[in-house]
């Protein structure tokens, strides 16, 4: 099978590969949860609207479980910093999480009007909460975070959660906000009819607008502005996973070296912006399908872009450079990387297997007829 | 690099294991109900496809809804549990991570995709697919709930007796070296078979009580009898196994974890075997005695040795035992401290290599000394002394918990047995009893857990890794708000998920289900 060097690459594009599988999968139930108040005013309104994910909102969250998982099995290093480090954002990300479930399965379950828009409020918060936070902490990733290791490799975070609110990684929130605000609009468009549709087309058209001045904007300020990082010594790509053992430095603009290096990588970028222009042509033409398809594939580069900026860079370390976490000294060993890969070659096409099954089930748009029909068993 | 070794304090420490403790139980509240409720649902659904009877049907609806009204207090509160081990276990996840991660990681895989994606469409596919369609979902939401388990109580089991592993210098962490073996952890299958049992005798009780409910209010007759039926029947088998497999999982800690046998048995000293079961008494730790204790002759030799020859040790041999391991583990620290400097060190690879099963014990006396190799006698017996479990809590959490399993042995025949000759709706008394033992799985199941954790103290990886230093470097004051949002947060869910529950529970089937 593959060597040291070989495995932490797959897994670092696994690792992309599961963050853009939660950006799309659950990225469209958070950006309907937060769209929720606006695209939808009566209460049937908001019921169509929730029923729309209702049934598989639940299989989506687990991208997020599974994610973590696997950061946990594969960069065991990365979890222990990024989330005892972001501490108290890591909580504000769970009290979405908690909410959510029970928003979606508690809501319609009493007839009163305050019970039921008191849950309205509470799964706005807990679409917006997450989409917003995840923005924000990958944009402190960019500008490395203050943490440093004691020989026993325990991790000490000096930052606090004020620190992360910076202006920049409130941009890459808003980012967010505004990208899973076009997919969860993207989706909405596909799965309702009528006035619901037709607001959420005009949000979704907002939002990727929005969404692509940000983007580029971000983009600028990374170019021309932000520190970024830079090895400056050679480091053994199959080496053990210690980061004690190597020279980095900051520098402006620092995240371009890789552009410069290879310019074939300005696809990542440029897909975000073909994509974007996609959506808003086919959500205006009716092309509900394409473009919750070019939403999606908007994700795929945004993600894209961050990773190949970072590359080999996973978690720059702003207060002590040296102790960065690479690509090459932050993973598992050389044996769970290879179990977690059969595992993952086994159960992912499985996976995809059903979950299609699924959608394919529950294929057609929600109508408020629908609901009203079997109530009981509706969200 | 000069850097100084700042302990968490003892505050946070205190703080993060009360946080996840009170997390775990709190999940594990909705846990059990979730694994069992999923297969009684797959039996009546099976009931339904064979005999077409919508009774049947109704019944799966039913019990459904209550099921889905629990199931998604466990999703939220699971998402906690893999959350807390990164946010406030930060050095247990960079020490073990690439052991304990993966099965957490193959739980998403293989388990939680399954249930979730299958629980969806259980609600929501009834008259979009056919019955026999239905039905298979209905089995794979049952076999991903108890998938979830399996992987789950793998990781834990680890943690209990920690096969498969070696510590690697280098990377200053604990790697995997045969992880066959962590599955195949006698430890981790036993505590698998006991657990899931357990949540099959809480699902069999909670529609045993509730139709039972039903029937003291003469409603719902046709429906809580034939329900009655399938839990009295399906309890019954599972009680009895819970407790058989609970008596394997306890020989199986005997042989793994001799400390916390020790300690709920409350033996101070080796026995000649066989040894006596104390069946009642007051432990009293200070002194190292038991008061008032009633003994039964032999009993505890057989259950945790299966021999009538072998001794099961006591408190006060084991801890003279860890006092030899911290002496060979400051060996193999003193050996690590020199890899540390020079990787090359041949002569330190071989002593560390030779006591490396002990240099967790090392790691007790960072507590008392950061350097460790300089420590003195009385630290080192201190640290000895440090092994010992609080005995008094375990000894009778462990003897409320087997009671329960008994008394649910007991209940779950009778309740068969009227069922039926159709007696119950006669036998008041007894409905009642079933009603108002609701409560009692719970009781036995937080216990069990209780048990299982704090009789590992004060390890968090049982030889290898103290509990106090596995925590994330974190402030008291993170742990304050974290702590208070999470006791206001679940305070207000529990009081959510109640009235809801209460109020599907009165409305009954012929108020929700058509």
């Amino acid at each position: 099978m593959f060597d040291y060097e070989s495995m932490r690459i797959i897994w670092w594009l696994l690792l992309g590969v599961l963050l853009t599988g939660f950006a799309i999968m659950d990225g469209f139930d958070l950006g309907v949860a937060l769209l929720l108040p606006f695209v939808a005013r009566k209460d049937i309104e908001r019921r169509v609207v929730i029923n729309t994910v209702g049934p598989v909102w639940e299989g989506n969250q687990v991208w997020i479980i599974l994610g973590a998982g696997a950061i946990f099995a594969a960069w065991p290093i990365i979890y222990a910093v990024s989330f005892s480090g972001f501490y108290l954002a890591m909580l504000i990300v769970l009290l979405g999480f908690i909410l959510r479930p029970v928003g979606f399965k508690y809501r319609s379950k009493m007839p009163s009007t305050r019970w039921r828009s008191n849950w309205d409020k509470i799964l706005f918060i807990a679409g917006l909460l997450p989409s917003l936070i995840f923005g924000v902490a990958l944009g402190n990733v960019l500008q490395g975070v203050p943490f440093f290791f004691d020989d026993s490799l325990r991790v000490f975070y000096t930052g606090t959660l004020w620190g992360l609110l910076n202006p920049f990684a409130l941009l890459c929130g808003l980012v967010s906000v505004c990208m899973l605000a076009m997919h969860g609009a993207s989706f909405l468009a596909t799965k309702t009819e009528g006035i619901v549709r037709q607001r959420a087309i005009q949000y979704g058209r907002i939002a990727a607008i929005l969404m692509l001045v940000l983007f580029m904007l971000a983009g600028v300020w990374v170019a021309k502005g932000l520190n970024g990082f830079v090895v400056d010594s050679i480091v053994d790509h199959a080496g053990p996973s210690n980061p004690l053992h190597k020279a980095v430095s900051m520098m402006s603009g620092g995240w371009m070296t890789n552009y410069h290096l290879n310019p074939l990588l300005w696809i990542a970028p440029l897909l975000v912006v073909v994509a974007v222009i996609g959506q808003l042509l086919c959500l205006g033409r009716g092309q509900s399908k394409w473009g919750f398809v070019f939403s999606s594939l908007a994700i795929v580069g945004v993600i894209s872009t961050f990773g190949l900026s970072l590359f080999p860079f996973l978690l720059p370390s702003s207060s002590h450079p040296s102790m960065s976490l690479l690509v090459w000294d932050a993973s598992s060993s050389l044996l769970t990387l290879r179990i977690m890969l059969v595992c993952t070659v086994i159960f992912m096409p499985i996976i995809l297997l059903y979950t299609s099954w699924v959608y394919r089930v529950m294929r057609g748009r929600v109508t408020a007829d629908s609901i009203e029909s079997d109530s009981q068993n509706k969200y | 690099m000069g850097v100084v070794i700042v302990f968490p304090s003892e505050v946070v420490v205190d703080l993060s294991r009360f946080q996840f403790a009170l997390t775990a139980l709190y999940h594990f509240i909705f846990v059990p109900l979730t694994l069992g409720l999923s297969f009684l649902l797959g039996i009546m659904e099976t009931i339904y496809f064979l005999t077409k009877k919508p009774i049947w049907q109704k019944m799966v609806k039913y019990w459904g809804i209550l099921f889905g009204i629990n199931f998604a207090m466990g999703v939220s509160t699971g998402i906690t549990m893999e959350f807390q081990f990164g946010t406030n276990w930060a050095y247990y996840s960079q020490y073990v991570g690439d052991i304990f991660g993966a099965p957490l990681a193959i739980e998403g895989l293989m388990a939680f995709f399954l249930e979730a994606t299958f629980v969806g469409i259980f609600f929501f596919g009834w008259d979009r697919m056919s019955r026999g369609a239905h039905l298979t979902v209905t089995w794979l939401l049952a076999i991903g709930t108890n998938l979830s388990a399996l992987w789950i109580l793998v990781a834990n089991g680890w943690m209990q007796n920690p096969v498969g592993s070696h510590f690697n210098f280098n990377t200053m962490r604990m790697e995997v070296s045969d992880f066959a073996a962590v599955i195949l952890n006698p430890v981790a299958q036993a505590k698998y078979v006991h657990t899931v049992s357990a949540g099959y005798v809480t699902g069999a009780m909670f529609i045993c009580a509730i139709s039972a409910f039903f029937l003291l209010r003469n409603r719902n007759i046709a429906f809580a009898k034939r329900s009655l039926k399938v839990a009295a029947a399906f309890g019954l088998l599972v009680s009895i196994a819970v407790v058989i497999l609970g008596d394997e999982s306890g020989y199986e800690a005997g042989q793994a974890q001799k400390m916390k046998l020790a300690a709920i048995e409350a033996m101070w000293d080796t026995e000649p075997a066989p040894a006596a079961f104390t069946v009642f008494g007051f432990p009293d730790q200070k002194n190292e005695i038991t008061r008032a204790a009633i003994q039964v002759p032999y009993l505890l030799g057989l259950i945790a040795t299966r021999s009538v020859t072998e001794p099961v040790p006591g408190i006060h041999n084991l801890v003279i035992d860890n006092e030899q391991r911290i002496k060979n583990g400051i060996v193999a620290y003193g050996a690590l401290q020199r890899l540390q400097q020079n990787g090359d060190d041949v002569a330190a690879k071989t002593i560390l290599d030779q006591h490396e099963k002990d240099l967790g014990y090392a790691l007790l006396l960072k507590r008392y000394t950061p350097t460790v190799t300089d420590a003195n006698a009385a630290q080192i017996h201190a640290a000895a002394e440090d092994t010992v479990p609080k005995v008094a809590p375990l000894f009778w959490s462990f003897r409320i918990m087997v009671a329960c399993g008994l008394f649910f042995i007991l209940l779950f025949a009778l309740c068969f047995y009227w069922g039926a000759k159709d007696k119950l709706i006669e036998k008041r008394w007894f409905l009642r009893t079933l009603f108002y033992s609701l409560p009692l799985p719970w009781v036995a199941i937080e216990l069990g857990w209780y048990v299982a954790e704090s009789g590992r103290q004060p390890w968090v990886i049982d030889g290898v890794l103290p509990t106090y230093l596995g925590t994330s470097s974190l402030t008291s004051s993170d742990l304050w708000i974290s702590l208070g949002g999470f006791i206001l947060l679940y305070t207000g869910l529990a009081v959510v998920e109640l009235f809801l529950m209460v109020k599907y529970i009165k409305l009954g089937p012929e108020g929700t289900v058509n």
